[in-house]
């Protein structure tokens, strides 16, 4: 198994009792399953993203991941939307930086991530800084970042949420050639129901106030998910699938009558 | 475009160059022809002889030197620890809550006007001096450096921790960096509030420095050797703030 949620909930204390962002939260995840969690904005993903990387405590429930022997892999590492680099270090310095804080000494951390680096084409970047990478690179250089460390767990917070949408077709391709040479259990939360269908083995569904779990969707399609008119058209029905389970939540947040 | 942009700025310099010089030119030429008061415009050509003389004396070094080390000294004092409190505050809400009103209660007081009390607790020497240089420094770069923490994205702190970084590495790669470039500003406000403050003790209260020899030009009427020592205190005030500058862009140029 690669790990599990457990009915997690999480309340945010407000002079009135409090504003429930998760409610009953339960999924388990395969070893090396990819899972898209795809939902409105405010519907609790990135509440959900930070209590399985334990950044913040749920009120209930519980995460559980397997004990395992590999004790020097970190059980999470994190892709942010934007702002994820230290934008006062090098490329280098930014993609060994997991590496830098578990101890690993310089050389072996270089020499590791240096080879994530080139595995992007970035090698000739190694030693920029990021605001001299245009925001697709610097999101390239986040990603690598994260599975350098080797995480047991990669969980990803709208990774190409800030970036164009031709550019961000091109990343998602990316991220899955990474991920094929080097699998193990992604996490990615989006708002783009369509990247959650062309990426995810598993779509989970999520609505807001409080947040939860709708539906669950295998995509049992190959990928790349892509036909030669565009997105494959099994892609194109779960596309539209989701989007009338999630229609009337959306239109609710925005007062929009049906 | 920033080709253009440099050959902009450049012409731009050269420009104020000629303009300034064509200024010193017409002052020379008026003060000779004795259009100008000489006690109070004296030609640029007799203030630079003045400069040199005091240079070649060693009078100027000697004065540069006073000020030099007084200020520094306050400054070293009174800007590290404001450093240190400033990183701290930036870094706790709970320190923030507790002494913000403090500094917003203490940092408007004009320094100088600390001076008496100074003396009372610290005597009429030179310490009373440093102290009020260095409370004058104080202020900025805790100021500077709360605001350096605070400025950077909570998810520089996100990552660091996600990571598993100490708190000693939390602090060497992210606080310290990232708050660097304010940093760098809060030092370059500390220095000119330095400067100011060890001018105004120098005017009033030392037998030495580049302020004293300002007050002494004035008590003797030498008005050539006044302007020589403000062009050497306005000289330094552009050193440091020029090298800081240079600095920061050296050292946070991702900070444009």
């Amino acid at each position: 198994m690669g790990f599990r949620c457990r009915q997690i909930g999480k309340v945010y204390p407000t002079g009135d009792g409090g504003v429930r962002a998760l409610e009953d939260v339960t999924f388990s995840v395969a070893p090396e399953e990819f899972v898209s969690i795809v939902g409105p904005s405010g519907c609790g993903k990135t509440t959900l993203l930070k209590i399985i990387a334990g950044l913040i405590a749920p009120t209930s429930g519980t995460v559980e991941f397997p004990d395992g022997a590999n004790g020097d892999r970190p059980r999470t590492a994190l892709v942010f939307q934007e702002h994820g680099l230290f934008p006062w270090m090098t490329v280098l310095d930014n993609v060994a930086f997991g590496l830098e804080m578990r101890g690993v000494a310089r050389p072996e951390r270089s020499e590791r991530a240096r080879a994530f680096i080139e595995k992007v084409g970035l090698a000739p970047f190694a030693r920029s800084h990021p605001h001299e990478l245009s925001a697709g690179m610097q999101q390239r250089v986040g990603i690598v970042r994260a599975f350098v460390s080797n995480p047991r767990v990669l969980l990803m917070d709208e990774p190409f949420g800030s970036l164009d949408a031709q550019t961000r077709l091109v990343l998602q391709d990316e991220l899955l050639r990474i991920w094929k040479d080097d699998r193990k259990v992604v996490i990615h939360v989006t708002h783009d129901i369509e990247e959650a269908v062309r990426l995810g083995d598993r779509v989970l569904v999520m609505t807001g106030r409080p947040g939860h779990i709708l539906e669950e969707i295998a995509i049992p399609l190959d990928r790349p998910r892509d036909s030669s008119g565009g997105i494959a058209p099994q892609v194109a029905e779960i596309r539209w699938h989701i989007w009338k389970i999630l229609e009337s939540d959306v239109r609710k947040g925005l007062w929009i009558p049906e | 475009m920033i080709a253009v942009a440099g050959a902009a700025s450049r012409h731009a310099g050269v420009l104020a160059g000629v303009v300034g010089c064509a200024a010193l030119a017409a002052w020379e030429v008026m003060a000779r022809a004795g259009l100008l008061a000489p006690l109070l415009f004296p030609a640029p050509s007799v203030i630079a002889w003045k400069v040199a003389a005091l240079a070649g004396s060693g009078e100027l070094a000697r004065q540069t030197g006073a000020t030099l080390s007084r200020m520094s000294l306050g400054l070293v004092l009174g800007g590290v620890p404001g450093a240190a409190a400033g990183l701290a505050m930036g870094s706790s809400r709970r320190l923030r809550v507790l002494l913000d009103p403090i500094v917003a209660a203490l940092h408007p007081v004009p320094k100088i006007a600390l001076l008496p009390l100074v003396m009372i607790a610290f005597g009429i020497g030179e310490a009373s001096k440093i102290v009020v240089i260095a409370v004058s420094a104080f202020f900025p770069m805790l100021i500077g450096a709360m605001a350096g923490v605070r400025q950077i994205s909570p998810i520089h702190f996100e990552v660091a921790r996600s990571c598993g970084a100490s708190r000693v590495k939390v602090l060497t790669r992210v606080v310290l960096p990232g708050s660097l470039p304010l940093l760098i500003a809060g030092t370059r406000l500390a220095l000119n509030t330095a400067l100011l403050l060890t001018m105004a003790v120098e005017l009033v209260l030392t037998q030495n420095g580049l302020g004293s020899m300002i007050w002494m030009a004035w008590q003797t009427l030498r008005v050539e050797q006044l302007y020589a020592s403000l062009i050497v205190v306005s000289a330094l005030g552009w050193f440091f703030n020029t090298v800081l500058e240079r600095l920061a862009a050296r050292l946070a140029p991702w900070h444009a």
